[in-house]
């Protein structure tokens, strides 16, 4: 019996979400007196694949066939749904990120398993088998209690911490069998940005709204990210209206990220922004307006013009981080 | 060609959630429904796209599973310009039941599009996509951001952290949709709204399988601490206060 978490790799590296995510495997096959296996797909060095056992994990399976070059949805299933039935598994547990939201559902459908997504805790229950998760984008949570024999979670990520308990590890090479003439995701072009920060792994926001009045203002703010090292982020109305790119877009129809510090410079704080923020760790809010609604959500305020404030703030950060 | 949209029928996204006196169920009362943003974006795209393409795709049928209170807004899809609509009678539980039961319908009923919104607003699930997909058996493309025809052949681009790509599956498939597959929906119009009611909406029992799992309670977050504010003068203070304080830089 096993508890079988998928780890991803990023061009053969782990990040501290993996880390987090085995922490959690862990702690859950502790609970159920089973071993903690991996599963990572594709190359990934072998000193990369020894620290899993830093968090916990007793075993990695390697899987490296062909099928799996290119994400494609149902190969991963595969792949993964054959590793958990050959390794017994009761729960098998994904980031719930890109990866995880495309291939665990249909992972769940391969085990005849019952799935929860944006798992924030260890189960409260073992039988019944009671997860609670984020529902309405965090403005509840729902106790969802999992009645099949295998069950499928995604951590909501940053929820669980990472947490270090070492044991020994082995590494396997595991044959998924796949049969390549089922598998056909055709990637055409990738494009990705370097050598910025990913918005959704950035421990550290900074985030601009209407409220910065034009999109000449965003010097300051970025100054201010690049000095602590922080990813940056925007409103909606802010990218919509072609100040910032969308992919800074946070919110309910944007990236729903939860970093450690999320500060927000002259944004009102609205609803719909705040479903894919508020369970950052600490929130600043700035606004010259008292009555606006992210003073509500936040953990510390400064009431003023952002375009003021903004140059203290950098005139601070650099200080800091000269003594620092 | 026929393209399928599934629409998931939730709570307009500023209501406030509150919960019944044991916990036991959130309170709906008074909530407006809405067709979730998502399936609505999807929907609107698949019309953009059957205009365009010249006879080549025919319908747009839009499929909820959900019972009769899930009417109005199934009605909304047809008055925006979906050409009919199809209702799996069934107060569905979790995801599982609703992707089996769609998936039922599809298996008799094939398309070779079928859209559906990356998550519900409501318990955002984040799985039926892929759990009908898999349930057919049929390529699923996640985050799908941008879908058009080339001829015969769809193209989509999926957001992968950093960066998109482009990407091609053979149909029938399930793209699972995003911010970018339409700007803002359309709103349906007087004259839609007369020609809706003409419009043929099929109820049919479930013949899929039931659920894996069931809500048994919820609860609210926890209250924060009340927000500590700054002086303007002195904003610099709070770069200390977030470093000794909070620790989190
Ligand atoms: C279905 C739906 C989905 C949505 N999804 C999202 C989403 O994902 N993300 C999102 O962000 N929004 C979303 N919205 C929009 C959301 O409702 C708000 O309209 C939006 O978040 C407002 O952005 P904003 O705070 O930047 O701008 P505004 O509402 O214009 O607020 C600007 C703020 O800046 C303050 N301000 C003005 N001048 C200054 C100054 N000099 N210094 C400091 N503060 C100043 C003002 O007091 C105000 O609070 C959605 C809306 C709907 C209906
Ligand atoms: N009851 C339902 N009927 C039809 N489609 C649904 C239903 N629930 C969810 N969906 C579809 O699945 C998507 C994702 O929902 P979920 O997996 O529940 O978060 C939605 O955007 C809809 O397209």
């Amino acid at each position: 019996m096993s508890v079988i978490v998928y780890t991803e790799n990023w061009d053969g590296k782990f990040k501290k979400s993996s880390y987090e995510l085995v922490s959690y495997a862990h702690a859950l096959a502790s609970e159920l007196g089973v071993e903690t296996i991996a599963i990572s797909i594709g190359q990934v060095p072998e000193d990369q694949l020894n620290a899993l056992a830093n968090y916990g994990a007793n075993k990695v399976l390697c899987v490296k066939n062909p099928e799996l070059a290119v994400l494609d949805n149902a190969a991963y299933a595969s792949a993964i749904a054959r590793a958990a039935k050959a390794n017994n598994a009761q729960v098998v547990v994904f980031a719930n990120n890109f990866t995880g939201k495309a291939v665990a559902p249909r992972v769940a459908v391969k085990l005849e398993a019952g799935m929860a997504n944006s798992v924030t805790t260890l189960p409260l229950s073992f039988s019944p088998f009671v997860v609670q998760k984020n529902i309405f984008n965090g403005k509840a949570q729902g106790n969802l209690q999992i009645n099949s024999n295998i069950k499928v979670l995604s951590l909501a990520q940053n929820s669980f911490g990472v947490k270090e308990s070492s044991v020994s590890l082995t590494i396997e090479n595991f044959d998924a069998q796949l049969d390549s003439s089922k598998f056909n995701t055709e990637l055409i072009e990738k494009n990705t940005v370097s050598g910025k920060i990913i918005l959704t792994d950035a421990e550290l926001v900074v985030s601009g709204g209407r409220g910065m009045k034009s999109p000449d203002n965003w010097g300051p703010l970025e100054e201010l990210a690049a000095i602590l090292g922080a990813g940056t982020a925007c409103s909606r109305p802010v990218a919509d209206e072609g100040w910032r790119p969308h992919s800074e877009h946070v919110g309910q129809t944007g990236k729903v990220i939860a970093p450690n510090l999320y500060i927000a410079l002259g944004i009102s704080g609205a609803i719909q922004h705040l479903a894919g923020v508020s369970s950052s760790k600490v929130i600043v809010a700035v606004n010259t307006d008292p009555e606006a609604p992210f003073f509500e959500a936040a953990d510390y305020g400064i009431l003023g013009d952002v375009n003021k404030i903004l140059p203290k703030l950098v005139e601070a950060a650099k200080a800091f981080k000269a003594h620092s | 060609m026929k393209i399928l949209v599934c629409l998931s029928n939730v709570p307009d996204t500023t209501t406030k959630i509150k919960l019944n006196g044991d916990q036991s169920a959130l309170d709906m009362t008074g909530v407006q429904w809405v067709i979730n943003p998502w399936d609505e974006l999807a929907l609107t795209r698949a019309l953009d796209l059957k205009e365009k393409s010249e006879g080549k795709i025919d319908t747009i049928t839009v499929i909820t599973v959900g019972e009769s209170l899930t009417e109005p807004t199934i009605r909304k899809a047809l008055a925006v310009g979906a050409d009919d609509a199809v209702r799996i009678n069934l107060n569905p539980t979790d995801d599982y039941e609703v992707a089996s039961n769609i998936a039922a319908w599809v298996k008799n009923n094939p398309y070779n599009i079928i859209l559906t919104g990356i998550e519900s607003s409501d318990y955002n699930g984040s799985a039926v996509g892929g759990m009908l997909a898999e349930f057919l058996k049929i390529p699923s493309v996640s985050s799908v951001s941008f879908l058009d025809m080339e001829g015969d052949k769809p193209l989509m681009k999926r957001e992968i952290p950093g960066g998109t790509e482009t990407i091609r599956v053979p149909m029938p498939f399930v793209a699972i949709v995003q911010k970018g597959i339409a700007l803002d929906p359309r709103i349906p119009a007087m004259r839609g709204i007369m020609m809706a009611r003409k419009k043929e909406l099929t109820v049919v029992e479930p013949a899929g399988e039931g659920s894996k799992s069931t809500y048994i309670g919820f609860a609210m977050p926890k209250a924060k601490a009340k927000v500590k504010m700054i002086d303007a003068e002195n904003a610099g203070q709070l770069i200390t206060l977030l470093h000794e304080e909070a620790k989190v830089i």
